[in-house]
């Protein structure tokens, strides 16, 4: 059993609506030293394997093909 | 001519587009459900708009994978009419069908009224019997219509005549060049947000959807070589 977890947040030079509605929401709230805001996602996979390389593999095929938009989306993981 | 409307849990505006179709050509339209892999016997397909999936991890990520989805690949390549509205449009999108992406309202409201659009292009399958520059008022409903693609493929857009329709009133959700739909090269694929199904009537405030309906008619007919009407 291996597990990954995965983060998935929007691509830097693409407007982040949310993050910026946090952004204005926590300024509001006083913490007006707060200048950028990005919201991601987080994933917790569990993988029925114990080679390392291929669940490496497969979950960076699945990063590419699904758990990200490549267009709009960066990515990173990493195994337990 | 034969049109489907496919259906996926969550789609919700399946049985308006089918009466559209009913309603505005009169031709034989089925629902297609989402585990079907066959489309060969359609010339129009549609995507309807709704929360495929509820919009799980982002809208239209796993539309993509139905297994629809190959048959509806394989209808793209031999030119068949393929038009996503709405969560439609998303789906191309994150099919690859369309380029680009779509992002959350740029307000974060969302918006559901009226809009102006400005008619960019007639070499649509689905826009052929408008002018180009003409501003048609078709509903809008989403909370997720911010178009965006990089540069680089707002320049080929625009070189290759891949705009369809711009908001031509206040943009309602931030989306890149004012963007409302798009087509691929070939324009038998086309995208867009707002809802043309929801604009067949004057009762329901428009009726300038109607004209999609029936370009996309004309275009198959004349492609097969039987009389155009003008209806």
């Amino acid at each position: 059993m291996i597990k990954a977890t995965v983060y998935v947040t929007i691509k830097e030079n693409v407007l982040d609506p949310q993050g910026k509605a946090v952004q204005g929401a926590l300024n509001t709230m006083g913490f007006e030293e707060v200048s950028k805001v990005r919201i991601g996602k987080y994933m917790e996979l569990e993988l029925d394997t114990d080679n390392r390389d291929e669940a490496e593999a497969k979950i960076k095929e699945m990063c590419e093909k699904m758990l990200a938009n490549t267009v709009i989306e960066d990515y990173r993981y990493e195994l337990a | 001519m034969n049109f489907a409307v496919i259906v996926f849990p969550g789609s919700n505006c399946d049985i308006d587009c089918h009466k559209a179709v009913e309603d505005t050509v009169g031709q034989p339209v089925d629902y297609v459900w989402h585990t079907e892999t066959n489309l060969s016997k359609y010339d129009c397909i549609i995507i309807p708009g709704g929360f495929s999936y509820g919009d799980y991890l982002r809208t239209g990520a796993i539309a993509r994978f139905a297994p629809i989805m190959s048959a509806l690949l394989e209808a793209a390549k031999q030119g068949k009419y393929i038009i996503g509205i709405c969560n439609g449009f998303q789906i191309l999108l994150e099919a690859g069908l369309l380029p680009g992406a779509m992002l959350r309202n740029r307000t974060l409201k969302f918006r559901c009224h009226q809009a102006d659009l400005r008619v960019e292009t007639t070499r649509t399958a689905f826009t052929g019997d408008y002018e180009v520059g003409e501003i048609v008022d078709i509903p809008i409903a989403h909370g997720e219509g911010n178009y965006y693609c990089d540069d680089a493929t707002l320049a080929e857009l625009k070189a290759n005549d891949q705009v369809v329709f711009r908001y031509a009133g206040s943009n309602p959700n931030g989306s890149v060049d004012d963007i409302a739909g798009i087509c691929n090269k070939e324009g038998n694929i086309v995208g867009m947000m707002p809802h043309p199904e929801r604009a067949i009537n004057k009762l329901l405030g428009s009726e300038d959807g109607k004209r999609m309906f029936t370009s996309v008619l004309n275009a198959w007919r004349e492609k097969h070589g039987t009389a155009i009407t003008n209806s």
